[in-house]
């Protein structure tokens, strides 16, 4: 087994509906068949729109969601089988970093509380010294060690970020997941977060699985990039080598529908290009055709395989097959 | 000759702290035909002003304290409640980020389409039906036949602002107000949106005043921006000249602040944060995260032209500029 993380076959339905009043039964498939694999120390960044199935995917890889089927490996452990007991020794491993952190954080309990309960929960150490590290955590994250007595409402949208981030680091784990960790910020503290977590990745000796939905935000953090549609990964490789020359229609749809900065690189996107169809009635073939300007017949019936057409890059694509 | 002229705006809200500036002398002008982007992070004032001009600010904790809004030879400023519900909707047609907030849950998208043409147009409800249907085909709506008798939750949210946009042009208005119109969208969404938004402003020539967050859409969009920071206006320039020459350190450091999916560059965080509406602001708001910070920063820098339509609120930048 490899070092770092390594998820095959990842699948997860959700079922809604049924039932005496629940009204007629529908099966999302949130995540269907996904594999991927973070190096030790890699940053793998995994991007799609709404509803693609990224943040399910991502919460699976700690169990906080149960997956339906699917290996996941992080370095010795075997985390889809793990029991109770495993999963806690997991968890000083592995740590998620949230989204929002207005409700990610105890509204009632101090930065102290906050940051010393991971330590007392897994039998690290208490009282002073939990303090004295929660203190050091907090400097580390560019914060002022007085503010433990304070409460999450006392602070900023970016100070409650970076509280959150010092949490996820007391059980001094090898490995974040981030889930859309910047996207409540304005773009200048939102630089200021990443500046943190790149320093914090590069001085722990972290892996990262950050999930966004900003393609400039994963191309500036990830090394590796996966991209999601509708449950499943339609490609992935190196972000340099994958922005420049995406494969996937659906890749190049996306970069070329994410504005940048400069009015020379204008793009009159010159047809509709569709929405993405409910998950709970996805297309039969590839889920994109509907919407592909590339689209064949045999899109319509068969879903694509994932080839790799070059090295390092993986698509599944009929045009590739 | 402008179609909306905004002229020292201050625009106030009570705090326990007593009344405090939200937008503090803000000078706006767009003409029919033009895009201007209004541009600024959470608490810059980009969408009091908007609410300024629409009169749609809570009576009780906000007031406007100063300035005009000329449109069509009126002071909107100083218009009562009635004639403004004659302006809004009609003349200035509006989109939130939210489409949800302009939409009634219990009204088919139809009929609330098509009181908004027997109100303002005094149309007949046939002739307002086949006009709603027309509506909703220009802002290509699938199967608008069918889903005309449909209530908002039956679509998605790219869907519902095409709605929301279809009820926002169906007075041919003069002016266009859109507040991050795009910003709970999916970028394929809104690549799609925007594209709408100018192929509709190309066939009818309005105005329209964007109001964005993101720097991507106004370039996407703009033909003039402003950019605001703690209530001010801190820059505006014609779009190709902002992004090419910004000025303003508070422009600079977003532009370095955000991270491009096309190019790799080191990201310049800007330390600190934007002051509260609570803080007492002396001199130039931005000093106190001001790379290029001196002494003479306590006093205001006034807003001044640096070159043809370009404009900077920096003692520094405005000094280097030959102007």
């Amino acid at each position: 087994m490899s070092d770092g993380l390594t998820v095959s076959g990842l699948s997860k339905t959700f079922v809604s509906g049924g039932g005496l009043l629940g009204g007629p039964e529908q099966r999302v498939r949130a995540v269907d068949d996904v594999s991927f694999a973070v190096e030790e120390q890699g940053s793998l960044g995994l991007v799609g729109e709404s509803g693609c199935g990224k943040s399910t995917a991502a919460r699976c890889v700690l169990r906080l969601i149960e997956p339906d089927a699917g290996a996941i490996h992080y370095a010795d452990i075997d985390i889809a089988k793990a029991g109770r007991h495993e999963l806690v020794r997991i968890r000083r491993r592995i740590q998620i970093v949230f989204q929002d952190p207005y409700s990610s954080l105890n509204p009632r309990r101090t930065i102290r509380q906050t940051l010393t309960e991971p330590l007392r929960v897994h039998g690290v150490c208490a009282g002073r010294e939990a303090d004295e590290r929660a203190g050091q955590m907090l400097s580390e994250v560019g914060l002022s060690r007085d503010v433990l007595n304070r409460y999450p409402h006392e602070f900023s949208g970016g100070q409650r970020q970076r509280v959150g981030i010092a949490r996820a680091l007391m059980l001094e784990p090898s490995f974040v997941v981030a889930d859309e960790p910047v996207s409540a910020l304005d773009v200048s503290v939102q630089a200021q977060v990443l500046r943190l977590l790149a320093d914090l990745r590069d001085r722990r000796r972290l892996g990262f699985l950050f999930i966004s939905h900003d393609l400039g935000v994963i191309r500036h953090f990830c090394k590796q990039v996966a991209v999601m549609y509708l449950g499943r990964i339609v490609e992935q490789g190196p972000v340099e080598e994958l922005f420049r020359e995406p494969l996937h229609p659906y890749t190049r749809l996306l970069l070329d529908s994410s504005p940048v900065p400069d009015p020379a690189a204008r793009r009159d996107l010159s047809e509709e290009t569709g929405e993405v169809p409910s998950a709970s009635n996805p297309p039969p073939g590839c889920a994109f055709h509907p919407r592909c300007p590339h689209a064949m017949p045999v899109c319509r019936e068969i879903r694509p395989a994932t080839t790799s057409p070059a090295p390092n890059r993986l698509v599944a694509c009929h045009l590739y097959g | 000759m402008s179609l909306l002229s905004v002229s020292g705006l201050t625009t106030e809200f009570r705090t326990d702290a007593g009344w405090r500036a939200a937008v503090r002398d803000v000078d706006l002008e767009v003409g029919a035909n033009e895009t201007l982007a209004i541009v600024g992070e959470s608490g810059s004032g980009k969408s009091v002003t908007a609410l300024s001009i629409l009169r749609l600010l809570p009576e009780a904790g906000a007031r406007i304290a100063g300035g005009s809004c000329l449109f069509e030879g009126r002071d909107l400023a100083h218009l009562d409640e009635t004639a403004m519900q004659a302006i809004r909707g009609a003349r200035i047609g509006m989109v939130f980020q939210e489409p949800m907030t302009a939409l009634n849950p219990t009204m088919t998208i139809g009929n609330q389409i098509g009181e908004v043409l027997v109100r303002h147009r005094g149309m007949p409800r046939a002739e307002a039906r086949a006009e709603t249907l027309r509506l909703l085909e220009r802002v290509r709506l699938p199967s608008p036949a069918r889903r005309i008798d449909d209530y908002p939750h039956q679509f998605s949210g790219g869907m519902r602002q095409r709605v929301v946009i279809a009820m926002a042009i169906a007075c041919r208005p003069a002016l266009l107000l859109a507040d991050e119109p795009t910003t709970a969208l999916d970028v394929t969404i809104q690549a799609q949106i925007l594209r709408l938004l100018k192929e509709l402003q190309r066939e009818n020539g309005m105005g329209m005043i964007f109001i964005t967050h993101n720097l991507g859409v106004v370039a996407q969009i703009a033909d003039r921006v402003a950019v605001m920071y703690a209530g001010r206006i801190v820059e505006s320039a014609p779009v190709d000249e902002i992004f090419a020459r910004p000025l303003h350190p508070y422009t600079r450091g977003l532009l370095q602040a955000m991270p491009r999916h096309d190019r790799m560059q080191d990201l310049e965080p800007i330390p600190g944060a934007v002051p509260s509406i609570r803080e007492t602001i002396v001199g130039c708001a931005f000093a106190p995260r001001c790379p290029l910070r001196i002494a003479r920063c306590v006093e205001a820098p006034p807003l001044d032209a640096v070159g043809e339509n370009h404009a900077v609120r920096c003692w520094v930048a405005a000094e280097k500029v030959p102007a």
